[in-house]
């Protein structure tokens, strides 16, 4: 017990630490997104498990030699009323962790699901009223504004891409495909359930930098794949020139959106587009998945064995 | 076949240039005559009524109910709902990029140089 909890230690350790920073250093994610997308993902969870396993573990430890002996023992004693012997002040803090973590976690999950509904009624309520489905743009709702804006609100139920006219009138009808290919590939692959859950551990774990981090790389893995999916229905040049414009304001005044500190993404996004990279090799890919679950197995294994 | 959302835009837009309070009868009367369709002149008044309630809980419209019949009125301006919605897109509150996703967000001026860089220095690969 005290063994696997100690493993899971390290293992929770190297999650928070170093696995996380050096994904985010890595090259090879801006050639495979989606594997890389699997692989923060595997972090994510094996990261939560582990630390939650090391604590349980621990804090059993005391009671009994296995998980499953020292749970009955646990709550046998608990339900009458008594504390079981060989539960020290540290075992129950590391129970007490353990119960506030998922708690927490947990609590950070729902907050941020139902901040995150209650603003998209909002939004699509306004946009309802404040934009019309052009003939010109099939599929996406345009809205009187001078700046080139693009952006679509997902959602379980219902959907929409709104373009302002600024954008209509500054890119080229290939450009404008390519936006859409864009934010129907957002919309369609359901990338806002992986930004939110990223979304929520970073709101959960605000002290923590490596979480911020993790919610930074997946938001430009995101839009990774969404380049991909626009470049093979239009093409690379009409995608970069749509980037830039929109970016850079499309010659309109770039006051609007400057106040906006989201991590750099264009640079890193033109970069990629403009220069051919081999996607990984299928065998690269291939490992890659493996190790993923395995991770995520990992700390199941050792509950389990512990 | 005009939806519901089509209905709320166009009750919206007559509200919003209206320089005083309607009534729901005039209201309808003023869509009616507006609109180039036989749809609209189909349109029941328990439909605008309908309408109405719909924008009014969801704060677009307020209702004065001193004065017989009911009067309507926008809120607030045009401009004000959409300095609101781009507010919330552009990402200028703290809940930014949660419920929507952004093509790219407008960048710095320093920024803007280094993508112009990028894309004069290099040549797009063929295709």
């Amino acid at each position: 017990m005290v063994l696997a909890s100690a493993l899971l230690a390290i293992l929770a350790f190297a999650l928070a630490w170093p696995a996380p920073i050096l994904l985010a250093r890595a090259a090879w994610p801006s050639r495979a997104p989606a594997v890389a997308l699997v692989v923060w993902q595997a972090i994510a969870i094996a990261g939560v498990l582990s630390t939650l396993g090391s604590l349980i573990t621990f804090g059993l430890s005391g009671v009994a030699d296995t998980l499953t002996a020292g749970l009955t023992r646990l709550t046998e004693s608990v339900a009458t009323g008594g504390s079981p012997a060989g539960l020290g002040a540290l075992h129950i803090f590391a129970l007490c962790c353990a119960v506030l973590f998922s708690g927490h976690l947990m609590l950070s999950v729902l907050t941020t699901v139902i901040r995150t509904e209650r603003e998209r009624r909002r939004q699509h309520d306004l946009v309802t009223l404040l934009s019309a489905p052009a003939s010109t743009v099939p599929g996406a709702r345009v809205m009187e504004y001078p700046a080139p804006v693009a952006y679509c609100l997902p959602g379980a139920f219902r959907t929409a891409t709104v373009l302002t006219d600024g954008l209509v009138k500054a890119l080229s009808p290939d450009e404008l495909a390519a936006v859409l290919a864009h934010e129907r590939a957002h919309l369609t692959q359901q990338h806002h359930l992986l930004l939110l859950a990223f979304r929520a551990w970073r709101k959960a774990l605000p002290w923590f930098p490596i979480a911020t981090r993790a919610s930074d790389a997946v938001g430009l893995l995101v839009e990774m794949l969404a380049d991909d999916a626009a470049r093979s229905e239009s093409s690379a040049e009409s995608l970069v020139s749509a980037i830039v414009t929109v970016a850079t304001g499309g010659g309109s005044s770039p006051d609007v959106g400057v106040a906006d500190a989201t991590p750099e993404s264009a640079a890193p996004r033109v970069t990629r587009l403009l220069t051919e990279h081999p996607p990984l090799p299928s065998a690269t890919v291939a490992a890659v998945l493996m190790s993923a679950v395995v991770l995520v197995l990992v700390p199941p294994a050792l509950l389990l064995a512990a | 076949m005009a939806t519901l959302g089509d209905l709320e835009r166009s009750v919206m837009d007559v509200l919003w240039t209206s320089p005083e309070p309607l009534s729901a009868g005039d209201l309808r009367d003023r869509l009616v005559s507006s609109a180039a369709g036989a749809t609209r002149r189909q349109l029941a008044a328990t439909t605008v009524l309908t309408v109405l309630s719909r924008l009014e809980s969801k704060g677009f419209v307020s209702r004065n109910r001193m004065h017989r019949p009911h009067l309507y009125e926008a809120v607030t301006t045009r401009a004000d709902h959409t300095a609101e919605l781009m507010h919330e897109v552009l990402g200028a509150s703290q809940d930014r990029e949660a419920a929507l996703a952004r093509f790219i967000g407008q960048v710095s001026p320093s920024e803007a140089e280094t993508l112009r860089a990028l894309l004069s220095s290099t040549t797009l690969p063929a295709k």
